[in-house]
């Protein structure tokens, strides 16, 4: 899409266009080229003595366990508040469609949670389930469950993924309401005709009309499990117990701050651009993909 | 008030060209339509007078100033778009102001002039609307009316009508006609529709494919087209072709069998030829009379005329009889025409032979 | 719908209160905790209702702060508020620019400039993290709202959001005001502006809540408690070892205070919030 030629100057765009641009370059190229270059270097925590290492950092990486075993918890860690919030947020907004009366003070009262910030809301659980003085704890051991997230590292985990898909539940829910309400009123008429029931017609209508929905929803949920939650395993768990819940990005901000290991850390950080990079071509493979319907 | 002259006008995109040499001069206070079909480059011939679209090559003098360097704020002009292109966010009075406002006028004036204005176009009640508030002929006024508190020396309008429905666009068409009758400024106006440039054009401009055809009055231009491409644009049905070939002074025998008699004297024995006939000048004759005798394919009764379509071997032909005669489809029926009415064009380039 | 079950009705109202309930336990739970006294809070289990305590405790946190911080909150929300209002209006207003002349004007290197920007939503802050914060320390820019702010501002998807706007706008408007003879600022200001309102409404709702609830960078820009915002506040109140360090109905508290004013944001710009999420996200 273009428009036409409308207003000339060889000047005014530049200055239009130069705050962005400064910033952009300052704060995102530049330390990416920091990034990839730090990368390649090997230094030691003091800053005495730097060396090109080339891709050794990547090497390390790939043979250090810990950094394997980041992998795996960020990834059981994002398919649970993918799989978690997505299910919970599809139910309340089928309902949420099938309601008609107070529909709009429901909507009201499911979405607010998106306003909470991820440190806030890993501080409100936190606070219920602290095997101490948490009300959740308390009726869990009443039941006769064990609970400890600070000794547990599935109980850590179960900690997190509840933080981050309650946080995330309110957006899942307005997109797929959203995607509900764009389905023709006509085709569930049509295949109510047809003698399908509500449940039948919700399995073979709706849900695959919302695949395009829900597809989108995994991926931006992914992501944000990916990096929205920092704030979340910081205040939750600190990565803990030991490594159980140290997701990617806690892991690059951990070696590089705490650990300074710089060359590590960049190494880190590359990769994690790289896949976001890949997600984020999936995703606009999928807005092309929509643009055709 | 101004005239507007364009000499040996072009304008290419690249290599394309789009608008290949027009050459025409409006007269001071003249209503001139451009018309053609949609593509032959009228819309931008208008839009190189404005300023939107820079001119490739030749003058476009508005008054005695060439204009082709000039902004489109300093060529004195208003326009009037065919989406009406109000500012959605501001309200009518604010709309017609806006541009006597970046003029630096002063706010009695402008108050005063947009009043004015409100009051020809009969806008009064409507000046605190937004447009959205407003019907398609509405917004349609105040798109006029912002071209009004102008006084510009020459209005421009792009398709004005063809957002409209079609009662309204006669109503319309109607205003505009006793606006520029009012105001007596020097108008350019570009449309699709013959009909439009039929009724309101002091004299037309009959544009296709980047050339201007013809150009002269309404009655000019329907009884003495240019070329075939001016003859079957303007009129309603579009004039019939016939193909054939010269057959000595006065007559071009028809391919599919007949001989028309014309008056444009001599054409070469053998030459291709297309003969021209509107369907208001053939009428029915009997046999020995005809000019060419054809089947009657279908009938279409418009109350006050019939229409009545001929398949004559390859060609076909319209005759439009004032009053309903029973026809049956698939009959013969025998057509003649005044030899005045006959025009001949060349085969090949389309221009008139005379 | 269809059916006209009374039953399915009553199932519908249920699971949807039921959720309703499990999303705003956490808050009730946190508001209870923040009227409490810190004996009543560690008394396992707490109350669930309200004590008597909400004006001293919220007293307390605003003006003396808790735990390890000595930061007042109403310093560390003036901090937020400053943050996240310097960030939505910054990130609005650069990207109306930006997309304005990308949009409106032919320029060499345009397409170069709108790859540049667009290359930068694949690089959330926190896969940067080491390599910014040298940058933003090398310009002196730690503990300053600077610092703070400056750094989030390019924002590719409010540049997207307003030049998917901006195509909309019909061309023959900008053609009109050529003849009405307005220039392109003019243009601009009086027509762009203006009819951008309820994007720049949404973004700025969307853009508030995400410059409020920053979390890794304010960590690492700031040291000083004066430039703390509520975000890291609350996480530095909490003890690091024992419970009974940690003031919970102080943190309780400032957890409240934390979540108001972008929870009212997005209440009361629903339509905003609502058209913001869909919009940015296309």
């Amino acid at each position: 899409m273009e428009k036409r030629v409308v207003f000339r100057s060889w000047w005014l765009p530049y200055v239009l266009v130069a705050p962005q641009l400064a910033i952009t370059i300052v704060f995102f190229f530049w330390p990416a080229g920091q990034a990839v270059w730090q990368s390649l270097l090997a230094q030691d925590p003091f800053g005495i003595s730097v060396e090109f290492v080339g891709l050794e950092n990547f090497a390390n990486l790939v043979a250090d366990e810990h950094y394997l075993a980041s992998f795996q918890v960020t990834a059981v860690f994002s398919l649970l508040v993918a799989g978690v919030g997505m299910s919970v947020s599809l139910l309340l907004a089928v309902f949420a469609d099938r309601a008609i009366r107070g529909a709009g003070l429901y909507k009201t009262l499911i979405i607010w949670p998106y306003a909470v910030a991820p440190v806030v809301a890993a501080i409100l659980w936190l606070f219920l389930f602290n095997p101490t003085l948490g009300v959740v704890a308390h009726w869990m051991r009443a039941l006769g469950m064990t609970w400890d997230p600070l000794l547990d590292s599935g109980d850590a985990l179960a900690l997190i993924v509840i933080a981050a898909t309650w946080k995330q539940v309110s957006y899942n829910f307005l997109f797929f309401l959203a995607g509900l309400q764009s389905i023709p009123k006509s085709l569930i008429e049509a295949a109510a005709i047809d003698g399908a029931g509500p449940g039948r017609r919700f399995w073979t209508i709706v849900f695959p009309l919302l695949s395009p929905t829900t597809f989108f929803l995994l991926v931006v949920n992914i992501i944000h499990a990916f990096f929205d939650t920092f704030a979340i395993v910081d205040a939750a768990t600190g990565g803990g117990p030991g490594q159980a819940t140290e997701i990617l990005v806690y892991k690059v901000y951990k070696d590089g701050f705490k650990a300074l290991d710089l060359g590590g850390s960049a190494a880190q950080s590359v990769i994690l651009m790289a896949i976001v990079i890949a997600l984020t071509v999936v995703q606009f493979r999928y807005i092309e993909r929509k643009v055709q319907y | 008030m101004a005239k507007v002259e364009f000499r040996n006008v072009r304008k290419s995109y690249g290599a394309l060209q789009v608008i290949h040499g027009v050459d025409a001069s409006v007269a001071d206070g003249e209503f001139i339509v451009i018309v053609g079909p949609s593509g032959c480059g009228k819309s931008t011939l208008l839009r190189m007078v404005a300023g939107l679209e820079a001119i490739t090559e030749g003058e476009i003098a508005i008054g005695d100033r060439v204009v082709n360097a000039l902004e489109p704020k300093d060529r004195d002009i208003a326009m009037v778009f065919q989406n009406y292109a109000l500012y959605p966010h501001m309200s009518v009075y604010d709309n017609m102001a806006y541009g006597l406002k970046i003029r630096g006028m002063s706010k009695t004036d402008i108050d005063e002039r947009v009043k004015r204005a409100a009051g020809i176009l009969e806008l009064g009640p409507l000046l605190d609307r937004r447009p959205r508030q407003l019907s398609g002929g509405q917004r349609q006024r105040v798109a006029m009316g912002r071209a009004i508190v102008r006084e510009p020396k020459v209005f421009l309008f792009d398709e004005p009508l063809s957002n409209l429905d079609a009662k309204l666009r006669v109503q319309m068409r109607f205003e505009i006609q006793k606006l520029h009758r009012q105001l007596g400024t020097t108008a350019l106006y570009v449309t699709h529709d013959q009909v439009e440039a039929m009724t309101l054009a002091h004299r037309m401009i009959v544009m296709n494919a980047g050339r201007a055809e013809q150009v002269g009055t309404p009655m000019e231009v329907y009884d003495d087209p240019a070329t075939r491409f001016v003859a079957g644009f303007i009129g309603s049905p579009s004039m019939n072709f016939l193909s054939g070939k010269g057959a000595g002074t006065g007559r071009v025998a028809l391919a599919h069998g007949g001989i028309v008699r014309h008056a444009n004297g001599q054409v070469d024995t053998g030459r291709d030829v297309v003969v021209g006939i509107r369907p208001e000048h053939l009428v029915e004759c009997g046999a020995p009379d005809a000019m060419f005798s054809a089947v009657v394919e279908l009938v279409e009764q418009l109350g006050a005329d019939t229409l009545v379509h001929l398949r004559h071997g390859e060609d076909a032909a319209v005759v439009r009889q004032p009053h309903s005669r029973q026809r049956e489809a698939g009959t013969t029926m025998h057509v003649t025409a005044d030899p005045a009415r006959v025009y001949l064009f060349d085969a090949g380039s389309g221009a008139r032979i005379r | 719908m269809i059916e006209n079950r009374p039953g399915l009705t009553l199932v519908t109202h249920a699971v949807l209160w039921g959720g309703v309930a499990v999303l705003a336990f956490p808050v009730w739970v946190t508001f209870v905790a923040s009227t409490l006294t810190a004996e009543q809070v560690l008394a396992a289990p707490m109350p669930l209702l309200p004590g008597g305590r909400f004006f001293e405790n919220y007293v307390e946190v605003l003006l003396h702060g808790a735990g390890n911080s000595e930061a007042p909150a109403w310093r560390m929300m003036v901090n937020s508020f400053v943050t996240a209002m310097v960030i939505a209006i910054g990130k609005i207003a650069i990207s109306l620019l930006s997309a304005f002349a990308i949009v409106y004007f032919k320029f060499p290197f345009r397409m170069f400039f709108f790859w540049m920007i667009f290359v930068t939503l694949m690089l959330p802050v926190e896969v940067r993290i080491l390599p910014t914060y040298k940058v933003v320390s090398d310009l002196a820019l730690l503990d300053s709202y600077t610092g703070l702010t400056l750094p989030l501002i390019a924002s590719a998807t409010a540049t997207f959001l307003f030049r998917q706007f901006f195509l909309t706008i019909p061309d023959e408007l900008a053609e009109a005001a050529r003849v009405d003879g307005a220039g392109p600022m003019r243009f601009f200001w009086d027509v762009v502006v203006p009819m951008s309102r309820t994007s720049v409404a949404a973004l700025f709702v969307i853009q508030f809540i995400y410059g409020w609830n920053q979390y890794l960078w304010p960590l690492l820009v700031t040291t000083q408690e004066s430039y703390y915002t509520v975000a890291i506040g609350i996480k530095r109140m909490i003890a690091g070892g024992g419970d009974a360090a940690t003031e919970w109905h102080l943190v309780m508290a400032t957890a409240m205070l934390a979540m108001v004013p972008p929870a009212l944001v997005v209440i009361l710009m629903q339509k905003w919030f609502v058209k913001g999420l869909v919009d940015t996200e296309k």
